[in-house]
């Protein structure tokens, strides 16, 4: 042992708490697999040109073993040593050692301390439990060897493509990359899942419904080779395909039918945004126009109404419009988080605490997050008419006739009125720039902001952005819409000149006027600001205190933008989806991994910053993000390449033989089982009981819920829809933010005031209430019951087909869970209907009562038995999980 | 008919229990013997004799102003408005909070009770009963963000995907109330909703779900759905809960999935709960005189004091782990008017529920806990808009208090000291893990050897750390 071990060793020993510190490294530890590593490294050792790399092979080593007491958190550091940064690690130490002097592994204090031989020097200490492998090791002091150079952060470096290695058996590069994992663990991959299972897993992924009878039979029997890919070919086709992956997407938007904050008011027409998206993945508009659109639609040259209609992303922000709320604060606020949702949607970046201060941990600055904000810092919110099929021809009839009597109508008190428009507008815009001079103007001003289009989901500042038009450039619509906000809200001094011109009198007549023109739905969607406003940073956040200025810009730790370009929120879509962007694809297709796997390649889907995960494949992730950039960001195509691989199709049975190593099932040996998210919960159980109405579009609808929880809104408005409407998919189910559908927020709807990656699947008493006494799931049991019945006819013991309870069993078994029934569950169903038939021959009452309004078929004791079981078997853990 | 008997997929001679036990992978025997609680399994032993038997832990999320509520500091009044000493901040990374200027407390203290303890005007009922309250004025920790100190606070690491203490306390002790589950949630807010790390905080991370709590709602019906839907008979019912197992046991048989142990779990407890939670929630029979203590009728005490009689009704019940979550206590800006707020809405109720405990006998056997994940700054802060007279202070973890009362901790005792700015603690030093080990003792559990295993390594709630405060105990 050299002098300068030992006086490592020594400052060791100085620190009062060591021992306790380096034992917290223990919890630090994470599951990995550097057994693989050791197996690589260990084909690699003999060709010492072979060059390591750092995130791929030396990262995992000292992030696991190592950065707990030498990394980044200063309050644990030991001998003041920190590995994960280059200038740090190679620096002399106080201690007088350097643990790194690159190039030469003998010199440096980390190869001795690895590889030493005395216990009480050897890293990581024994307490930690962690031991390095000979290959670990190796890796290290190849790494010195060849000069231990660093690497930025995985996820800032763009995306690299390795060949998929061989792999027996396997065609498809996913199976390749997961089965060469699997084989270095010497671990079996879990064989393919049976039919049935299958199709209910890849029906479910797709469309989020459960497959038909039909489907069921069809695929069974179907015994060509493709039969499997003509399945994925026709649900990747099926119209609910849209609205499943649309739920996935607006997590993220954190989309609500309502403004939220206190009053909650509604928006009426928010969900023209929610239809954009349906209709986006059902026609697979390629992810990159997907982005641009909802980004920056409104700035492209000539805009269509639907690409106007994709900016409708940013308006599912909060809105506060109650009586005292200050209109800048509020509007900054709406910036700030656009600019997070933005962050999290495409980069995967927790960028919000860099609002106040530098971010702690990841490349961020304050000024950067400003940059950012910038782009939307000109955005405006602004409603547009955008009709329905079959609005615009009846309306643009009636727009001129209407046109022409409201000029009429007009036409008497146009000159005295324009000039007191004029007035209060001039007013307006002095009171905005000089605020505090009167308390009625201030107040007039801050209604015009807060309540504009208030109950109609218009944007706040739709009237301000008007008054801050030039009279020329208004159009017809904006001339019209102010002058009717202007007629009802005059101010007080105003009052005496209204009497005189009879204002009072006209707004009626106006109004009827506007009830006889027909109806035209409008949508949500962002401007350009009429104005360009400055962006300043806000000194801690506040943003009365204006820091420098910045423009608008990206990320110092990521590419920048494409030259040329004005720096406007286009520029940053066309940024965001350029090929070299190294966090764009990759954070989608991970999130899409996340849905058909239960846990992305990089488990925390929301942060690719340095403190969320590394990837668990990082060579897949990169080849499925240059996949999906290469064959045009098509999400189907996407899609279908994961569902198709033999990964995808195995059996989520659970394996023993990894419950310890791989409990999270990281290496993919197997799939895996998840319960069904809120929405899915719902539309399955309405899909086997017949009741579910499969329309695809329109406005938001209430189906009923406990009387208690509308009541916990702001305003009580849940008016349970009637007919059809009672039965649509839970994606149409109106969202109030402050009192969301209390079923999916059972099942772990995520709170719609921010964006959500990843939903949480719990398992609670709660759900267990809901699906036994809930009167909606019971209505799905009478449904599904009578529809049994009705489809599988006859008596017991008659014929050839057998048993009609046993039939009907499989009938029943082929909706709820897309499968038959086994000999015991047979065995114990037909034990617990009898027993339920005798016990309602028992309690008519019950019967009566369980079949009220169902038309069955035959005795009512018998129906309300199937009832009974009908209901048990949509409470069934299966009927709720996708296997 | 005995359906249970009717069970034809199970070869015979092999009961339920070992059947779940073959079936089962990944967790351990004392998980699987507490799924079964509810066919009769007795509680586990504790590892020594219990000063405590259940937990009502009074969470505060959002870090409240130690400052402002617990721990007077008069001589700061002489250096508001000034620099904080160059040597407490230089280890700061955050140059903003650095620069803050110390803010003295616009709180009056007195000292309270026969203890003399100091407590601020603003909770002035909590510091009525302070000879009942241990408080603790040296907690610290190392986590300065919500997500990971509210985390660190629950489940001993600033990671998600760990199970809560309220999961290992009765994964520890197992439930003995049989109808209702052993970790009950409670949660209300002040208009700005829960933030930070959500239901992790409730979660039961790697142990199996029935070790989550269980969330009530704050509302007029606490629980949706527990009545029987109208022509399910109580027979019904029942039947219906006996197929459903044995089918749910067919369906994990054959998957090997432990989670659906869970999920007959969590079907049996609602079937249970279906008679004992209207009762739980009926205030009916509570006198008037006990709907005052607990501001029952008052707009603002309403919320939490709801939840505050619920928590003793609940232990009163068996209930093991009782989690009260009041939010949000983040005070950036607006520190006085969010204060009076936020103490308004619970300092009476709370009070109130440590006086009723008492005067029931009920506080001997329940142990109280108060806390929120960090302190506040000496500093103040200027931020969002917030002007003169609406300063904040930001999050600070390096000194805070929080106090115990009841079941095993001594009463009237102020433990640990910070120095004169409260900024770092110079006495008695309590970290959160700390806080966690003298919990778990106060329950009999050596919080070293309740351990839990997982991919292939013991976990423990205080990670490798913790120390029983000694000090404190009765």
């Amino acid at each position: 042992m050299g002098p300068r071990l030992r006086r490592f060793k020594m400052r060791n020993r100085d620190t009062a708490n060591a021992t306790r510190i380096w034992k917290r490294q223990g919890k630090l530890y994470r599951p990995t697999f550097v057994v693989l590593l050791a197996w690589l490294c260990g084909l690699n050792s003999g060709e010492a040109a072979e060059p390591v790399r750092y995130n791929r092979d030396v990262l995992p080593i000292l992030a696991d073993n190592c950065f707990a007491c030498h990394g980044f958190d200063k309050s644990k550091r030991e001998a003041e040593l920190r590995l994960d940064l280059r200038e740090s690690a190679a620096a002399e130490l106080p201690s007088g050692v350097t643990a790194i002097v690159p190039g030469k592994p003998a010199e440096s204090a980390l190869w001795e301390r690895v590889s030493a031989t005395d216990e009480a020097l050897l890293m990581p200490p024994a307490e930690t439990g962690k031991r390095l492998t000979a290959a670990e090791r190796d890796v290290l002091r190849r790494w010195i060897e060849q000069g231990a150079e660093y690497e930025p952060h995985w996820a800032y470096l763009p995306p690299q493509r390795v060949e998929p290695p061989p792999a027996d058996g396997s065609e498809s590069a996913i199976d390749r990359f997961i089965r060469s994992r699997l084989a270095a663990e010497k671990i079996e991959p879990s064989p393919e899942a049976d039919r049935h299972t299958l199709l209910r897993r890849v029906t479910l992924d797709l469309t989020g419904l459960p497959p038909s009878p039909l489907e069921v039979d069809a695929f069974v029997n179907d015994r060509r080779d493709d039969a499997y890919e003509r399945v994925v070919d026709r649900l990747l086709a099926s119209v609910h395909f849209g609205e499943r992956w649309a739920r996935w997407w607006l997590d993220l938007a954190h989309y609500a039918d309502t403004d939220g904050y206190l009053q909650d008011f509604l928006r009426p027409v928010a969900w023209r945004y929610r239809q954009w998206v349906v209709d986006a993945f059902n026609r697979d508009l390629p992810f990159d126009e997907f982005t641009i659109y909802q980004l920056a639609g409104d700035l492209l040259p000539g805009p269509t109404a639907s690409q106007r209609m994709g900016t409708g992303f940013l308006r599912n922000t909060l809105s506060n419009r109650e009586g005292g709320a200050d209109l800048e604060e509020f509007r900054v606020k709406q910036v700030i988080d656009r600019t997070a949702t933005v962050a999290t949607t495409w980069l995967a970046l927790t960028i919000g605490c860099a609002e106040c201060h530098d971010h702690k941990f990841d490349a961020i600055t304050q000024r950067e997050f400003y940059q950012l904000y910038a782009f939307f810092n000109d955005a405006d919110e602004v409603n547009f008419n955008a009709p329905l099929p079959g609005e615009r021809a009846p309306w643009e009839t009636a727009k001129q006739e209407h046109d022409r009597k409201r000029a009429e109508l007009l036409a008497p008190v146009a000159a005295p009125l324009a000039e007191l428009q004029a007035d209060w507008e001039r007013r307006m815009l002095e009171t905005e720039a000089h605020p505090g001079q009167s308390y009625a103007w201030d107040r007039a001003l801050e209604l015009l902001g807060l309540q504009w289009g208030q109950d109609l989901g218009e944007g706040q500042l739709e009237g301000l952005n008007i008054i801050k038009t030039p009279l020329a450039e208004r159009t017809q619509d904006q001339k019209d819409r102010l002058l009717d906000y202007f007629l009802s809200r005059p101010p007080a001094e105003f009052s005496e000149k209204f009497k005189e011109l009879k204002i009072s009198e006209l707004r009626s007549k106006l109004e009827a006027l506007a009830k006889e023109l027909s109806h035209v739905t409008r949508a949500p969607a962002m401007m350009k600001a009429p104005a360009q406003r400055v962006t300043h940073v806000h000194i801690r956040g506040d943003f009365r205190r204006a820091g420098e200025v910045v423009q608008p810009g990206t990320l110092a730790a990521l590419p920048p933008l494409l030259e040329g370009r004005q720096a406007d929120r286009l520029a940053l879509a066309r940024w965001l989806v350029s090929p070299e962007h190294p966090l764009t694809a990759r954070v989608a297709v991970n999130r899409m991994w996340q849905e058909l796997f239960g846990r992305g390649l990089v488990a925390t889907s929301e942060n690719f910053g340095v403190r969320g995960d590394r990837p668990s494949h990082a060579e897949l992730l990169d080849w499925l993000a240059i996949e999906f950039v290469r064959g045009g960001w098509s999400v189907k195509v996407m899609l279908k390449q994961i569902v198709m691989s033999q990964t995808y199709r195995q059996t989520s049975a659970a394996r023993p033989d990894l419950a310890e190593r791989d409990p999270n099932n990281v290496l993919l040996a197997r799939q895996v089982r998840l319960r069904l998210s809120a929405e899915a919960v719902r539309d399955s159980a309405l899909a086997a009981s017949g009741l579910l109405c499969r329309t695809v579009g329109g406005p938001s609808v209430k189906p009923p819920q406990p009387e208690s929880v509308s009541k916990e809104a702001y305003r009580s408005v849940w008016e349970p829809s009637e007919g059809a409407d009672r039965y649509r998919r839970g994606l149409y189910t109106f969202l109030q933010r402050t009192s969301p559908f209390a079923q999916f927020v059972t099942f772990d709807l995520p709170d719609a005031s921010r964006s959500c990656t990843r939903r949480e699947r719990s398992n609670t008493p709660l759900q267990a209430l809901n699906l036994l006494n809930d009167p909606v799931f019971l209505e799905a049991a009478q449904a599904f019951a009578a529809r049994v019945l009705r489809e599988e006819r006859g008596t017991n013991g008659e014929g050839k087909e057998g048993n009609v309870d046993e039939r009907r069993l499989s009938r029943a078994f082929l909706l709820a869970l897309g499968r038959n029934p086994q000999g015991a569950e047979v065995q114990r169903l037909l034990a617990y209907l009898r027993q339920q038939q005798e016990l309602f021959e028992s309690d008519a009452a019950s019967a009566q009562q369980l079949l009220q309004d169902t038309p069955l078929v035959e005795g009512s004791s018998a129906e309300a038995a199937w009832v009974a079981l009908c209901s048990v078997l949509l409470n069934l853990d299966e009927a709720v999980t996708r296997e | 008919m005995n359906n249970r008997m009717n069970f034809g997929a199970l070869p015979a001679g092999i009961s339920r229990r070992q059947f779940l036990a073959r079936s089962s992978h990944g967790f351990g025997a004392m998980a699987l013997w507490h799924l079964l609680a509810g066919d009769g399994a007795a509680a586990t032993q504790p590892h020594f004799a219990p000063r405590a038997k259940n937990v009502i832990f009074m969470f505060m999320v959002g870090g409240q102003s130690h400052l402002d509520l617990f721990d007077p500091k008069p001589q700061m009044a002489k250096w508001h408005g000034q620099p904080p000493p160059e040597s407490l901040v230089a280890s700061l990374p955050d140059p903003q909070i650095k620069a803050g200027t110390l803010m003295a407390s616009r709180r009056a203290f007195k000292p309270y009770g026969q203890s003399g303890i100091e407590y601020s005007e603003l909770v002035p009922h909590t510091a009525a009963m302070a000879d009942e309250i241990c408080l603790i004025r040296s907690l610290h920790c190392e986590q300065s963000t919500h997500d990971a100190a509210e985390l660190l606070f629950h489940s001993g690491s600033p990671l998600f995907g760990n199970p809560s203490i309220g999961s290992w306390v009765n994964y520890g002790l197992g439930s003995v109330c049989e109808n209702l589950p052993g970790y009950l949630v409670l949660i209300s807010d002040d208009g700005r909703g829960l933030e930070g790390a959500g239901s992790a905080l409730w979660g039961s991370g790697f142990m199996p779900s029935t070790y989550r709590g269980v969330t009530f709602r704050n509302s007029s019906d606490p629980i949706l759905h527990l009545h029987l839907p109208t022509g399910i008979s109580a027979a019904t019912q029942r039947a219906r809960l006996d197929a459903l197992a044995d089918l749910n046991r067919l369906h994990q048989q054959s998957t090997g999935d432990a989670e659906i142990a869970s999920r007959i779990a969590s079907y049996e407890m609602a079937f249970r709960m279906q008679t004992a939670a209207p009762e739980l929630l009926d205030f009916s029979q509570e006198t008037a005189a006990t709907r005052a203590m607990y501001g029952l009728d008052a707009e603002q005490t309403r919320p939490f004091g709801a939840n505050c009689l619920l928590a003793r009704r609940m232990i009163e019940r068996g209930v093991r782990f009782v989690h009260l979550l009041h939010t949000s206590w983040d005070d950036h800006s607006h520190l006085d008017k969010h204060l009076a707020n936020n103490c308004g809405m619970t300092d009476l109720p709370t009070a109130g529920l440590l006086q009723d405990l008492k005067q029931r006998g009920l506080l001997d056997e329940t142990l109280l806990v108060w806390a929120g994940e960090f302190g506040r700054t000496p500093m103040g802060e200027v931020r969002r808009g917030s002007t003169a007279g609406k300063e904040g202070r930001d999050h600070h973890p390096f000194a805070f208090s929080a106090w115990m009362a009841g079941g095993g901790v001594q009463g009237g005792r102020a433990y640990g000291a910070t120095d004169e700015f409260g900024y770092n603690v110079v006495e008695n030093p309590v970290h959160v893990h700390d806080l966690q080990a003298t919990i778990l003792h106060l329950l009999g559990i050596d919080h070293e050897r309740l351990t839990y295993r997982h991919a292939g390594r013991d976990y423990r709630l205080t990670d490798v750390a913790g120390k029983v405060v000694k000090e404190i105990l009765s």
